[in-house]
């Protein structure tokens, strides 16, 4: 429970002192049971909304602004809104398939405090008339899979969940349903596909979004378990309190993984908005400083689709709207961080490898293009490569993603960023992803692209084979 | 041996029952029959498809398109070790052939007493403690040679078989909705009115 330490029941996690939402009971033994998130407040939220007429809980969550954590960042109660009139049923489908590289904060949510979830997920359901929730789980949290059947189960007996939920005439299910080993499911029309019983590979947009057409074509509301996760601290103090935490457009706190060569990787909750990179990475409160006698040579700012930051970017805080022009994006709230030792074509295989695996092979840019990029990036980290390798490699990007690609500025190169977001090729972030760890060591460290591989020496072709 | 038990298709039963399409319980059916078997067999893909009113070359479809499935034995106890960036970045590909080494099977191998089956495998969600893996999807933290060895010691003495149940079976606890208190499953075109709770008023 020490300001200082890693807390005891969930590794990686360090609690500081800051504003808490999500992760109020994470330093207690039992946070998980049902006796002791009732003692600590824990279905307030959900009687509270009841007490009200849905739409009004609606308009709560909505003037809130709760940013979606999943990666999008599109506000949860603007997105509730988007269900096409009078079609119904409408479901409710939560998104726990967390895989993206560098990201861990939903599988802490769903281990340590899974009735804190599962009242998010009712709080939605009755404010949005959602009359079935789908509670997607990562098929490889065997943990959180337990965790989280064990509190639906306590939860269902004592009345919190099913029919008439607490005597009123609020009747929802809540199905606990996992997944089986798929990044690309993370992607709210495949994980639909996925719980439809399919392979789950991304549908054609448009529509762009499930609430217009979803789970067995009705309109459906993907949310992520830690937006979901917020609800019940914003039902119990409203949105005035929630939004009174960090900025008009970044309200609220969120929950960052910061990996790598840092003195204290960990999960922090921190304040939205107003958290720079530099007191998350350097602060004492939080990750404080780099490994012994190293120095920081760039940083993933928000998962590993993200383009990467230097050193030049320490200074932005987490805001959408100051990271995007500056070439990147902040993501599920993952940041790894390389030092000075870091081998950067090697690093950038890692997570190019991990989307040319994942490809689902719907769309060619992304099946073909993302395996292209592998080889190539593999062949220049064997030694392999040749000059020509380099442009290859942004030749094969541009059939993924057409133009100019987002990158940082850079005052060492004397270049400038290209803003946040792409074109794309492809339905789905997937293709995109396998380029973005490309693109950005190419762009910020080109020399050692350059010190790995062959100069080809181009010899006229007048010149070989003289057959005279 | 491969068709479900009776057992299982009871269990799977009352899965399929909580859902507006049968379909939607493939996955969990599938994960039910390597359960059952350590790997999902033909005859228990043919079962399911029974079960959930489809063909068993669509169960094959979906089935083959997740990693956690497999369609051969493997080992008792499956170790994947992760080699996405920040286990990377903090030695995993050192573990990997460390593990490689200790096993003597190179990554996808199974030893030869049939006990573990070596994987490499992608992020596995526990940056921070990098480098980390999964036995049976039970984490290891901040794994090292050392503590490498001493984990396949103890899997080979079997130390942990409270700890880690055998390949197939991942959460030990199942939902159940007692028959007296679920809101009641609706095939969607069975449902063309507002739920009650929104009093006729259209939700926003």
């Amino acid at each position: 429970m020490s300001a200082g330490g890693t807390n005891a029941f969930a590794p990686g996690f360090y609690e500081g002192n800051r504003p808490r939402i999500v992760t109020s009971r994470f330093g207690m033994e039992d946070s998980h049971s049902l006796g002791r998130y009732v003692a600590t407040g824990g279905y307030d939220g959900l009687r509270r909304a009841l007490a009200r007429p849905a739409q009004e809980v609606h308009e709560e969550v909505r003037s809130a602004t709760v940013l979606g954590r999943g990666g999008a960042g599109f506000p949860a109660g603007t997105k509730w809104g988007l269900t096409p009139q009078d079609v119904w049923p409408r479901y409710l489908v939560v998104n726990g398939d967390e895989s993206e590289p560098g990201t861990y904060k939903d599988r802490l949510l769903m281990e340590r405090d899974p009735h804190q979830l599962i009242e998010g997920c009712l709080i939605a359901c009755y404010a949005a008339g959602l009359s079935q929730c789908f509670l997607y789980i990562r098929g490889e949290m065997a943990l959180a899979q337990e965790r989280v059947a064990t509190a639906l189960n306590e939860a269902y007996a004592a009345g919190y969940v099913g029919r008439n939920i607490l005597g009123s005439s609020f009747s929802v299910d809540i199905v606990l349903h996992w997944g089986a080993g798929a990044y690309v499911v993370g992607e709210e029309t495949a994980l639909i596909e996925s719980l439809e019983g399919n392979r789950g590979m991304p549908r054609l947009k448009p529509p762009y979004f499930p609430a217009a057409i979803g789970l067995y074509g009705q309109p459906t509301i993907v949310n992520n378990v830690e937006t979901l996760s917020n609800l019940p601290w914003l039902m119990v103090n409203g949105a005035a309190a929630y939004t009174a935490i960090g900025t008009p457009t970044s309200p609220g706190t969120r929950m960052v993984a910061v990996s790598g060569h840092v003195r204290r990787p960990g999960v922090y909750e921190i304040v939205n908005g107003t958290t720079t990179f530099r007191d998350l990475l350097f602060g004492e409160g939080f990750c404080g400083g780099m490994r012994e006698g190293r120095s920081l040579k760039a940083f993933v700012p928000g998962g590993g689709s993200a383009p990467w930051f230097l050193p030049d970017q320490l200074d932005l805080p987490f805001e959408a709207s100051q990271v995007g022009p500056a070439g990147s994006m902040l993501g599920s709230g993952a940041v790894m961080v390389m030092d000075d030792t870091t081998d950067i074509p090697k690093a950038a295989l890692t997570l190019t490898r991990f989307y040319a695996h994942e490809s689902c092979g719907k769309c060619t840019p992304c099946r073909e293009g993302g395996t292209w990029l592998e080889r190539i990036l593999s062949r220049i980290v064997d030694g392999k490569g040749t000059d020509a390798d380099l442009d290859q490699l942004l030749e094969v990007g541009q059939s993924i993603c057409p133009g100019a690609f987002p990158h940082a500025s850079s005052e060492r190169l004397g270049i400038s960023a290209v803003p946040f977001p792409y074109r794309m090729n492809t339905i789905c972030f997937v293709g995109p992803s396998a380029y973005a760890p490309v693109h950005s060591a190419l762009t910020l460290f080109r020399e050692e692209f350059e010190a790995r591989v062959t100069k080809r020496v181009h010899i006229p072709v007048t010149a070989v084979g003289a057959s005279r | 041996m491969a068709r479900l038990t009776e057992e299982n298709v009871r269990l799977a039963q009352e899965i399929i029952s909580r859902y507006p399409k049968a379909r939607s319980a493939t996955i969990p059916l599938l994960h039910l029959a390597q359960e059952q078997d350590g790997y999902v067999t033909d005859d228990a893909m043919a079962h399911i498809a029974e079960l959930v009113g489809a063909s068993p070359a669509e169960v094959y479809g979906t089935a083959s398109f997740y990693e956690m499935f497999k369609f051969h034995p493997v080992g008792r106890y499956v170790i994947n070790i992760c080699g996405t960036m920040s286990c990377a970045l903090m030695g995993a590909e050192d573990l990997m052939h460390h593990a490689e080494e200790k096993l003597g099977v190179r990554m996808g191998g199974t030893t030869d007493d049939g006990l573990i089956t070596l994987e490499r495998a992608e992020c596995q969600a526990a940056c921070t403690e990098a480098p980390c893996l999964q036995t049976n999807y039970r984490y290891s933290f901040r794994v090292t040679p050392e503590s490498f060895d001493a984990l396949v010691d103890d899997l080979r003495a079997g130390r942990l078989a409270d700890e880690i149940p055998p390949h197939g079976v991942v959460a030990r606890v199942r939902q159940h909705i007692p028959a007296d208190r679920g809101a009641g499953v609706h095939a969607p075109e069975d449902v063309k009115s507002a739920p009650a709770w929104l009093d006729g008023k259209a939700a926003l």
